[in-house]
């Protein structure tokens, strides 16, 4: 495969903080289109890449490229321009907004007019703001969520506020989407309905990279998984391998290691 | 949406049928106000509670929409009432021009304060304006050369335009006050219902969440707080000029906690809020001076009993109306109705 077919391209990734290496050495490449999960036990270091991926922490060694460009230590309002957004393990929405102008703050650096537009309420300021209003309703309608459209987000049930976060994330313009843990703390039948819809957003053309314990929903929609274990990469492949992988189920369920073993 | 049969939502459905019956009432009351009362005494304490207004909503972006708490405003509101009243007592500058240059200098003071500060929040944030506060204070009382030090600024001239003189006792400084107080809710209004308020209530949520759906939350805050100094600085020009003497000790720590109390009283976050807090809290110690120095004790009660039983504050309420969709979207929306629903289809942002 050559180069340019990578959306994503993290290599060799590491961070420290002081004298624990939290991340060590991953190396990630994500395809356009493709769903891929980073799965691995509490504490593995997963989060931590996603903090490297948004700018929010330094990277200390290694590089990430986006679409052929080095974007590791920008400043996450580039990575976010740049169109990677995403969501958070524990949810983080505005949650005394309304469901819309929650889709509406994801659409800000999309929403083109200047402070004194809205102040004079400029023809300008009336059209951007109709244009973005009417995307976020159908944003709303097109993931089911339209007829919450005006309670607050706080309001909302678990599920539907796991779905808001993800639309807020799309109202970004991203092309790819972190998720961080989607089907943390859902019964079945969310987590069933979270998987069609993560489905449905690779049919749409986005590219999702998602960090999820949930073993049901990583077996069936991601296209590929890569495993990290203590910060360090342990195996990567295609589900079923992933599945089988004595190393992966040895880091799971706390296999017995030779080396361990005297 | 929830509580749709509550007091408040037959409230808001209530004003919101009949907004242009209630807006024509309201304005009749208010022109008419100063001829009904007839008093001068009456008619300064409006123009105070004016003038408070004005402060509240300065603060009110702040502290109410980006969740910054400033416990030193006092000291924007001493460089526009210092500015604009040292421009006209000493140079004979015309008032208006006097208040735009207080006010610009309050909205670059706010940018040159913000820009280290706001690296800090909550409780230092709240220490660093009140150090502030206190320095702008101890400038007024000590540069005698400029501000006259503790004997402050004596006559200063009502505002004029074109030999008329806006005073209390012709009603022109009431008017004057109902004007600007009418502009900075226009302001405040058009400014909390676009991009630049939202992003100001996602920063006052949740800075990373806001960070990470692009929003520069280091240059909303600068923004925020140079608005707020700007309108107070306009509230302290105004208040020189209706009470016509200023010195170090009229803009001390009180002034700040009281726009703040004005503020919370409301309820934060809210512009309906900003009016009803001054009008308590300015006219409260004007009709309760029968309890001598009791008042202060009926003060203290309540903000009590508001932290326990309404800490939102008293119009601190969310709306339970709908998220309103203009003309344009209401149509385009009715067009597409029949091929959306609420089946997946193709996505919006794309």
């Amino acid at each position: 495969m050559s180069d340019e077919e990578f959306i994503l391209e993290v290599s060799a990734l590491t961070k420290r903080f002081g004298g624990i290496v939290a991340v060590a050495g991953v190396n990630i490449k994500v395809k356009k289109g493709e769903v891929v999960s980073i799965i691995g036990p509490n504490g593995a270091g997963k989060t931590t890449v996603f903090n490297m991926l948004t700018g929010i922490y330094d990277v200390d060694e290694g590089t990430i490229r986006f679409k052929g460009k080095e974007i590791q230590n920008e400043n996450p309002l580039h990575i976010v321009d740049a169109g990677i957004s995403r969501t958070f393990q524990n949810i983080r929405l505005f949650g005394d907004l309304r469901v819309i102008e929650n889709v509406m703050v994801g659409a800000h650096t999309k929403t083109d007019y200047g402070f004194f537009d809205s102040v004079f309420r400029t023809p300008k300021f009336k059209k951007e703001e109709d244009d973005k209003v009417l995307q976020a309703v159908k944003l709303l309608r097109s993931i089911g969520l339209d007829h919450r459209r005006d309670d607050y987000a706080a309001n909302l049930p678990y599920g539907e506020q796991r779905k808001l976060e993800i639309a807020r994330a799309i109202a970004t313009g991203a092309e790819l989407l972190l998720l961080d843990e989607p089907a943390a703390g859902m019964n079945p039948q969310e987590s069933a309905d979270l998987m069609n819809f993560i489905r449905s957003l690779k049919e749409r053309g986005y590219t999702v990279l998602m960090i999820e314990h949930d073993m049901s929903v990583v077996m069936n929609v991601s296209d590929r998984i890569y495993v990290i274990d203590h910060g360090r990469p342990i195996a990567d492949g295609l589900p079923e391998d992933i599945a089988n992988n004595q190393v992966v189920i040895d880091a799971y369920l706390g296999g017995v290691r030779n080396d361990a073993q005297c | 949406m929830k509580g749709k049969n509550t007091l408040l939502h037959q409230y808001e459905l209530f004003v919101d049928h009949n907004k242009l019956i209630l807006a024509i009432i309201l304005a009749v009351i208010i022109l008419l106000f100063p001829f009904v009362i007839g008093s001068q005494y009456l008619l300064t304490v409006s123009v105070k509670i004016g003038s408070y207004v004005i402060l509240a909503m300065g603060l009110n972006i702040l502290t109410g929409y980006t969740g910054l708490v400033s416990l030193g405003h006092a000291g924007f509101v001493a460089i526009g009432a210092y500015t604009t009243s040292l421009l006209t007592v000493r140079y004979n500058v015309n008032f208006f021009i006097a208040l735009l240059a207080g006010i610009t200098l309050a909205g670059i003071v706010g940018i040159l304060l913000g820009m280290p500060t706001l690296r800090v929040s909550g409780t230092y944030l709240s220490i660093i304006t009140l150090g502030f506060g206190e320095i702008i204070k101890m400038i007024a009382m000590n540069w005698n050369a400029v501000t006259n030090g503790t004997l402050g600024i004596k006559n200063i001239p009502k505002p004029s335009i074109g030999g008329f003189s806006f005073t209390v006792s012709n009603y022109g400084l009431y008017y004057l006050m109902i004007f600007f107080v009418i502009v900075v809710s226009c302001f405040c209004l058009a400014l909390v219902r676009s991009k630049t308020g939202r992003a100001l209530m996602a920063i006052r949520t949740d800075e990373l969440a806001a960070t990470m759906m692009g929003i520069n939350v280091t240059r909303y805050k600068i923004l925020a707080f140079s608005l707020s100094a700007i309108f107070c600085a306009l509230g302290g020009g105004l208040y020189a000029t209706l009470i016509g003497y200023i010195d170090p000790n009229t803009f001390n720590f009180d002034v700040s906690t009281m726009i703040l109390s004005i503020v919370i009283l409301g309820g934060m976050g809210t512009l309906r809020g900003m009016f009803i807090g001054a009008i308590i809290l300015i006219a409260l110690p004007e009709v309760s001076r029968f309890l001598m120095e009791y008042r202060f004790v009926l003060y203290g009660v309540i903000l009590v009993v508001m932290m326990r039983f309404r800490p939102q504050g008293i119009l601190g309420w969310r709306s339970t109306m709908p998220f309103k969709l203009s003309k344009h979207v209401q149509n385009e929306l009715n067009d597409t109705d029949l091929i959306h629903q609420t089946h997946v289809g193709e996505l919006a942002y794309e």
